[in-house]
């Protein structure tokens, strides 16, 4: 019956939920696609198995894609990102001393980045006045959405990465154990590891990528350009798949079945209850339950569409911490990496409401607002920075040039 | 003394020495068939890590030229982040053997291996310790894959024989007779003889309880 036999890989987390249901839910196999799902152990080892074949398509950090076209991995690698797997999904989390030295200092809840960032800067301010060794945080690769989010909260809070904290990088599934063993003092990472580190009693949950930056893009489905091309039907379907999987994952009556679908043993392999909580936005932060707006969004308000404009805040943050220098090709193959075109061409069909532009302004929205669409009705935002900043696109050099101000006068 | 390698590695005209490898795996058993395929083939200067925790420091003073780590590694992430550092390892190094060699590539990843090079190493210099580890992880998969399936096939054995008798004492017939109705059970239900005589095991223990 399936005529088209895709293999995808994928790391244990929350936001693998979109494949693994296309998937266990029949979607791929509804658009004639037997999908295979491979568990990997680290995002080199995805990168690789793409690069020679061994996958066709990957869940992947939404700056993956672009790290590689930009020629910033270790291998030649052509990438595009035809469709998001959701937006929010992650924390950061720090070690039960350090929150407890916060909350002295007038840390509150994960909805208050700033009140929370604000009481780690007089931390770090009172640890330097005794000599203690620099706080160091983990997140799990450099081109991650983790990484940007934490460093852009650092700093929009007066600490500055590198110099004030030093950044590790540390494997989502251990992340529990090196903030247990003390090799790091907190984390920023993708569910359920936050709430697997806090269960263990380890970690405590400071504050949360959609605090941080409201409806946010995290994963991305990562494809070999080459094959996308060759196998342009092939991957038409897919998308539909997915983007089927994507709208069961927004059913909240579906919340439990997919809680326990993830945890199985060639999933996350964890107890479900571990995942169910960030699937219902209520997260034990360790003390108490918070119940955090769109923590996690695998279809609502756009989530699994490709915005070219996320793709060049990312890259944006490539150029802030020096991971590239910029130039108007760099920023021009960092937006084509994302591809509103494929994503609109395979789900036109399926007459789901489209947003009419390919970039929107992040952080003009701060409440939910119907926006233009090619059909339907298309509910946007909040999509607001912590800090009240605004990333205009097309105003992409003068947002560069005021970060290097800003990081200068640090 | 560390000013003299460095001369040296800068200095192509000079009677290169040997190159200093690192291998970083977790599975001690595979390291050491590693190891001793380099030491054959005359590397001198191999040093084998099973615990990445404090590999920095480690790296810092071996120097390496090349470093071979098991592509499964979950730490991979966090060692190719710190070989990007120039401060953690001193000198760039280039993943993988070259970038233009596809199927050094793929016959590395297939093979469950990835490598990194020093940049600026010649890859006549390097090839063969890649191919090395390659081919010793080939030979590594093969035997674990050997082991593992005369486990299972004894393994599978015992089951049946188990089943066996349950049905040879509950329906008083024959041993040929009770593996005649096994087998005959798995092919109908599509299913290995092997699995049907696990669930009626694991039946009969229910039952029994």
């Amino acid at each position: 019956m399936a005529d088209h036999h895709i293999t995808a890989g994928f790391l244990p987390l929350m936001d693998s939920a979109i494949l693994v249901i296309a998937r266990e839910k029949g979607f791929a196999a509804q658009e004639g696609i037997a999908l295979s799902l491979v568990r990997e152990t680290s995002w080199a080892s995805i990168r690789d198995r793409i690069a020679v074949g061994h996958f066709d398509v990957a869940h992947m950090l939404a700056p993956m894609p672009i790290a590689a076209n930009l020629g910033l991995t270790p291998m030649r690698l052509e990438l595009v990102a035809p469709l998001a797997l959701g937006l929010g999904g992650n924390a950061v989390s720090v070690s039960n001393a350090l929150w407890r030295a916060m909350e002295e200092a007038g840390a509150t809840g994960p909805e208050a980045p700033a009140a929370v960032g604000a009481a780690l800067r007089r931390v770090i301010g009172k640890r330097r006045s005794e000599g203690a060794e620099r706080l160091r945080f983990g997140v799990v690769h450099p081109h991650s959405g983790h990484n940007f989010e934490l460093c852009y909260w650092l700093a929009a809070c007066g600490i500055q990465p590198g110099r004030d904290v030093e950044i590790a990088i540390v494997p989502p599934p251990l992340t529990a154990d090196a903030i247990a063993a003390g090799r790091i003092d907190g984390f920023c990472v993708g569910e359920p590891w936050n709430s697997v580190a806090v269960a263990a009693g380890h970690a405590r949950i400071a504050t949360v990528k959609a605090a941080i930056w409201k409806s946010s893009p995290e994963k991305v489905l990562g494809v070999r350009a080459e094959w996308a091309q060759a196998h342009e039907d092939t991957l038409a379907r897919l998308l539909r798949a997915l983007y089927r999987a994507a709208e069961w994952c927004g059913e909240a009556e579906n919340r439990g079945e997919l809680a326990a679908i993830l945890s199985g043993a060639a999933y996350l392999d964890l107890p479900a209850r571990h995942v169910l909580g960030a699937l219902e936005g209520r997260l034990e932060t360790g003390g108490s339950i918070h119940r955090v707006d769109d923590f996690f969004l695998p279809v609502q308000k756009a989530a699994t569409f490709p915005w070219q404009s996320h793709a060049l805040w990312f890259y944006s943050q490539m150029v802030r911490w020096r991971q590239v220098a910029h130039s108007a090709e760099n920023a021009e193959r960092a937006r084509r990496t994302f591809r509103p075109d494929i994503y609109r061409a395979a789900l036109g069909p399926l007459g789901v409401t489209l947003p009419s532009a390919n970039m929107k302004v992040e952080g003009a929205l701060t409440g939910p607002t119907p926006v233009g669409s090619a059909s339907g009705r298309l509910i946007l935002g909040p999509d607001g920075f912590f800090d009240g900043a605004v990333f205009d696109p097309a105003e992409l050099d003068a947002y560069i040039a005021a970060q290097s101000r800003s990081h200068s006068v640090a | 003394m560390h000013c003299t390698s460095f001369v040296h590695a800068q200095n192509k005209g000079m009677l290169p020495r040997s190159l200093s490898v690192l291998v970083i795996d977790e599975n001690t058993v595979r390291a050491a068939i590693i190891e001793a395929g380099l030491r054959e083939a005359g590397h001198e200067r191999v040093t084998v890590v099973h615990d990445v925790n404090g590999i920095a420091q480690r790296i810092a003073a071996i120097e390496p030229d090349v470093i071979v780590i098991d592509l499964e590694n979950p730490n991979r992430d966090m060692l190719e982040n710190m070989f990007s550092l120039s401060r953690a390892v001193k000198r760039p190094i280039a993943m993988f053997v070259d970038q233009s060699d596809q199927s050094a590539i793929e016959a590395a990843v297939d093979a469950g291996v990835s490598a990194y090079v020093v940049d600026g190493l010649r890859q006549e210099r390097v090839k063969p310790i890649v191919d090395m580890a390659i081919s010793r992880f080939n030979a590594y998969s093969r035997m674990a894959r050997e082991l593992e399936e005369a486990k299972s096939a004894l393994e599978n054995r015992k089951l049946v024989d188990r089943a066996k008798g349950i049905l040879m004492r509950s329906k008083g017939i024959s041993e040929e007779e009770a593996y005649a109705l096994l087998r005959r059970t798995a092919m109908n239900q599509n299913r290995k003889i092997s699995e049907i005589a696990q669930s009626l095991i694991l039946a009969s223990g229910l039952l029994d309880e």
